[in-house]
């Protein structure tokens, strides 16, 4: 805007210049007009464009331009129009005063003629007609601007040639100001202000917020055809930019090539680098930074400085109040007063995938004269494993039956169907439970249905055992121990570990007091299944007898089943054999081809029954490096032994016989009832006997790394607690359960609890029993107890693993610098006792003559007397008199 | 020559240090205590890493310049110390 303003001043005085200037023009030009006319009145002639005409008077009262009325010296000028002068003409004919111009006025191309009054008579005539536009234009201009003043004639004349400057004045308004005012956004009426609030009322009341759905009406925005406003005005920037250019290139593709490139980092070769070695540079550099390293080194091992104290300081999440107890609660207690009556439990398991169901195996309390005293009585009350589940403590769920007192059983741990046990009799059974495990799993689903079953069968199913192996080829002693082999490896005839396709368990060990340890596999040897004898029994067998309900699960392998491997124990530096009662092995469950544990379901293939998978030949199977085949093996005098039970080759007579056991150690005085591996520690055994315990380390061919002292009681069972590393339980002789925590106290447990009268027989602790973590212990007269861990127990604090590794391997170096000393006591001994035999051997020094003995002195002496003369002359105290008078 | 030596295995002897370079300008390794695919992969990244921190302290104050870089992770401290000609990298292994 002030732009304009500006730029309108600037007109203005330019405006107001004009006037003054063609006036002096106009007077010039008429001033030259006034001259020309004189000119032409001398030479009586006229300008072409000037006609001096005579009007009568009634001419010029018929165009209102009489002399000195209408028309004056002042106003010279009239303007005709065109018509009437042409009207005249055709009216008055001849005597119209026009005639003489009448083709000129006809001609003329305007409307209006000039008709001025000429009071001088310039050109003759009182009037004259302008002829021309031209004229007549000049004629019209000229005189409108000589109205203003002559006066200042003269002096206008003398400044017309220098250029004024431009004096200030204010500003004259053409108009301009509309466009500012239109540009500019005035309010037109005061803001309006509205406040809404809602009623006092309703301010802090409860509100319901609800979707409003109806009452809702959408304008949404469209293109209306008939409106189209275009923009008339558009406020756009320009900036100035180089011309730019596209341009685009593309190589010629006329094969395709293959390239590739591979880099691999510079390096420099050995001289090179002795020879920058070698440079000053370095050396300098070395030394100036050295300093820096070692501070910033050194204040790391001082400390660590990023390390928070804080969450450090709090190990455990807290211990919630009220769970202050550390005492084992009784949780529930099992007890069947039918079958368990005098029994006693041999072994306990929990179920591995149903909740809040044990097994418990039942045994009679007699010895082996009573038991063939009073052999006909058992053979009407058959032996039963028991299943309990906690929704009923009065009867068990299932009953298993078994040929003899089952001693050990496991579940499969790939399929918790299949129950394999060892019985009293040296022969080993399995169960299939496939039929009663909706049963199990109801009752533990709700007690809704406890009522319904409880109407349905008040018997309690019996399941017999699918499969027994055969007395000559089993063990020939009471079974002690069974175990299962993981799926993740099998074992070839002998006795390498090689890949399991299958996934699932096939093959279990068991060890029994006559002094070998067997493995059996579940699967018919490829041999056996092609022979014709098999297709003929296969074919007599058609119609199935099947008296019991007994599923066909293992038929294969009733009473013809036996072991593909035999590992004997023959001991070491004396003849005989060791007798095992329990056994351990490396439960190596990683599969190390991947090196991550095989996913459970995935590759499991389908279980397609036992009988129909083989034992693959030895030829497809591939061998599994980084398996143990080591076991620890626990016997019944006391002693542990750590065998290998890969079968080795005979050559001469082609049998395969197993290794000798590479250690035996005698830690326990009598039988060893528990070997036993931590469940956080792969490398860690437990071992239990009757006085006391002890933690071995694989590897550690020494000695254990921790032995406990003597215990008043007898130690009937140990066991690892499941999710503290430093926990474990032992069992006694009068029902009261210790417990140990290594991080505590390694002399003596950190708790002892009673849980019955008589002495306890097994020890298991639940891993999948939900928020309860329970121990289930049985005892000699039948009882199942089943304790709640408390929070303390159970609960491991964060470095509580670190803390016990750190401590077994304390215990390790003990064990080391224990055996160095020893053996440098050992050598320490030797020497000494070979001086002194060597001081004993040797011949008694000879006694000298003692005219030998007095020369010697004599040669001493005077060796003494020359040396002394020599420190005195070195001393300056000699004089040669003294030293003549001396001798 | 052995005193570099000397001082390289001094600074290799300390608690907790898994590994040592030098380097030159340009980052191939004169020295090191480590195999040779490591030692490639700590020189290439560090010595950028190093480049990028001096340029760091030069742009904030032009007179300033970088002496000792330090890199604490979870598992271990890597120390590195620049020079106009050299480079060298520590990896420790703080004690807890």
């Amino acid at each position: 805007m002030n732009d304009s303003e500006a730029t309108l001043q600037k007109n203005i005085p330019l405006a107001v210049m004009p006037p003054k200037r063609p006036k002096s023009r106009v007077i010039k030009e008429k001033e030259k007009k006034n001259e020309t006319p004189d000119e032409g009145a001398s030479e009586s002639a006229h300008p072409e464009h000037i006609f001096p005409l005579v009007l009568t008077s009634v001419t010029q009262e018929l165009f209102g331009c009489r002399a000195d009325e209408d028309v004056t010296g002042e106003n010279p000028y009239k303007l005709l129009r065109k018509e009437d002068i042409v009207q005249d003409m055709k009216t008055r004919a001849a005597v119209s005063d026009f005639s003489p111009v009448k083709h000129i006025v006809l001609e003329y191309p305007e409307d209006e003629l000039l008709l001025v009054f000429d009071r001088d008579f310039t050109y003759g005539q009182c009037f004259y007609l302008v002829l021309t536009v031209e004229a007549k234009d000049n004629m019209m201009k000229s005189p409108a601007q000589a109205d203003d003043d002559e006066e200042p004639m003269k002096d206008e004349e003398e400044h017309v040639m220098e250029p004024k400057t431009p004096e200030s004045h204010p500003w004259i308004s053409q108009g301009s100001e509309q466009e500012i005012e239109d540009e500019s956004l005035t309010h037109a009426r005061p803001r309006l202000r509205y406040k809404i609030s809602p009623l006092m009322r309703h301010c802090g009341a409860p509100v319901c917020f609800s979707d409003g759905n109806d009452g809702y009406v959408e304008c949404s925005s469209y293109e209306d055809k008939s409106f189209s406003i275009t923009r008339m005005e558009r406020d756009t920037s320009i900036q100035a930019s180089r011309d730019t250019t596209h341009s685009s290139t593309q190589t010629l593709w006329k094969y395709p090539k293959n390239m590739c490139t591979q880099y691999e980092p510079r390096e420099f070769s050995p001289e090179e680098k002795e020879h920058h070695l070698r440079s000053e540079n370095l050396k300098n550099f070395i030394t100036s930074v050295a300093i820096r390293f070692e501070r910033s080194l050194q204040q790391n091992v001082i400390s660590d400085v990023f390390c928070d104290d804080w969450t450090v300081l709090c190990e455990d999440d807290g211990v919630p109040t009220g769970k202050t107890e550390t005492q084992l609660k009784e949780y529930q207690s099992f007890m069947d007063l039918h079958f368990s009556r005098e029994k006693s439990i041999s072994h306990v398991h929990w179920h591995p995938s149903i909740s809040g169901v044990i097994a418990v195996a039942m045994t009679e309390r007699l010895s082996l004269e009573e038991r063939i005293d009073n052999s006909t009585k058992l053979l009407l009350n058959p032996s039963y494993i028991l299943f309990w589940s906690f929704t009923d403590p009065i009867n068990p769920q299932l009953q298993l039956e078994c040929p003899e007192d089952v001693l050990c059983f496991q579940f499969c741990p790939s399929d918790p169907n299949i129950i394999a046990g060892g019985c009293i009799n040296g022969q080993v059974v399995l169960w299939d439970i496939s039929a009663h495990v909706e049963r199990l799993q109801d009752t533990r689903s709700g007690g809704d249905n406890i009522s319904n079953n409880l109407d349905k069968d008040d018997v309690i199913p019996v399941v017999r055992y699918c499969a027994v192996s055969g007395i000559e080829n089993g063990h020939k002693a009471p079974v002690t121990d069974i175990q299962w082999l993981p799926e993740t490896f099998e074992l070839s005839r002998f006795g390498i570990p090689v890949e399991n396709s299958s996934r699932i368990c096939v093959q279990m060990v068991t060890c029994a007091l006559d002094c070998c340890v067997l493995f059996w596999d579940l699967r018919l040897p490829r041999a056996v299944s092609q022979s014709l004898t098999d297709v003929k029994q296969k074919s007599e067998e058609k119609p199935p007898e099947n008296p019991h309900g007994v599923p066909n699960t293992f038929k294969h392998l009733n009473l013809t089943w036996k072991p593909f491997i035999r590992v004997s124990l023959p001991k070491i530096g004396s003849t005989g054999e060791y007798s095992p009662l329990k056994f351990s092995f490396r439960d190596n469950t990683v599969d190390y081809i991947t090196g991550d544990k095989p996913p459970q379901d995935a590759e499991r293939e389908e279980v397609c029954g036992f009988a129909q998978l083989r034992v693959p030949s030895a030829k497809q199977q591939k061998p599994l490096e980084n398996i143990s085949t080591k076991l620890y093996v626990g016997t019944e005098d006391g002693e542990l032994v750590y065998t290998d039970w890969k079968m080795e080759k005979d050559n001469d007579s082609g049998r395969l016989f197993s290794a000798k056991p590479t250690h035996q150690f005698l830690a326990h005085h009598t039988l060893v009832n528990t070997v036993s591996r931590s469940p956080f520690f792969k490398d860690i055994i437990l071992t239990v006997g009757s006085f006391g315990f002890a933690i071995w380390k694989e590897g550690v061919m020494s000695g254990p790394i921790l032995m406990s002292a003597c215990s008043k009681v007898m130690c009937t069972i140990g066991h690892w607690s499941l999710t503290r590393p430093a926990l474990f339980f032992i069992g006694k002789k009068d029902g009261t359960i210790e417990v140990w925590d290594l991080l505590q106290n390694t002399h003596e447990p950190s708790q002892t609890q009673n849980i019955s009268t008589a002495s306890i027989t097994c020890i298991r602790s639940s891993s999948s029993c939900g928020k309860h973590h329970l121990l289930a212990v049985s005892d000699r007269i039948g009882t199942l107890h089943i304790l709640q861990i408390p929070w303390t127990l159970r609960k491991s604090s964060n470095n509580e693993k670190k803390n016990v590794r750190k401590y077994f391997e304390k215990e390790e170096e003990r064990l080391e610098y224990f055996e160095k000393r020893q053996i440098k006591h050992e050598k320490h001994k030797k020497e000494m006792e070979a001086e002194q035999l060597k001081k004993k051997t040797e011949p008694a020094v000879p006694l000298k003559p003692d005219e030998e003995l007095e020369a010697e002195a004599l040669k001493e002496y005077e060796q003494f007397l020359a040396l002394e003369k020599i420190v005195l002359k070195n001393m300056g105290l000699l004089t040669d008199t003294i030293d003549q008078s001396d001798l | 020559m052995a005193e570099v030596e000397d001082t390289l295995k001094r600074i290799q002897g300390y608690n907790g240090v898994i590994g040592s370079i030098v380097v030159n300008a340009e980052g191939i390794p004169i020295r090191t205590t480590l195999d040779n695919s490591t030692t490639v992969q700590y020189v290439g990244l560090l010595h950028q890493l190093t480049m990028k921190a001096r340029s760091t302290i030069r742009d904030i104050d032009p007179q300033n310049d970088l002496t000792f870089l330090r890199i604490r992770s979870k598992k271990h401290e890597i120390m590195v110390a620049p020079d106009k000609e050299f480079l060298m990298i520590v990896i420790q292994s703080p004690t807890e």
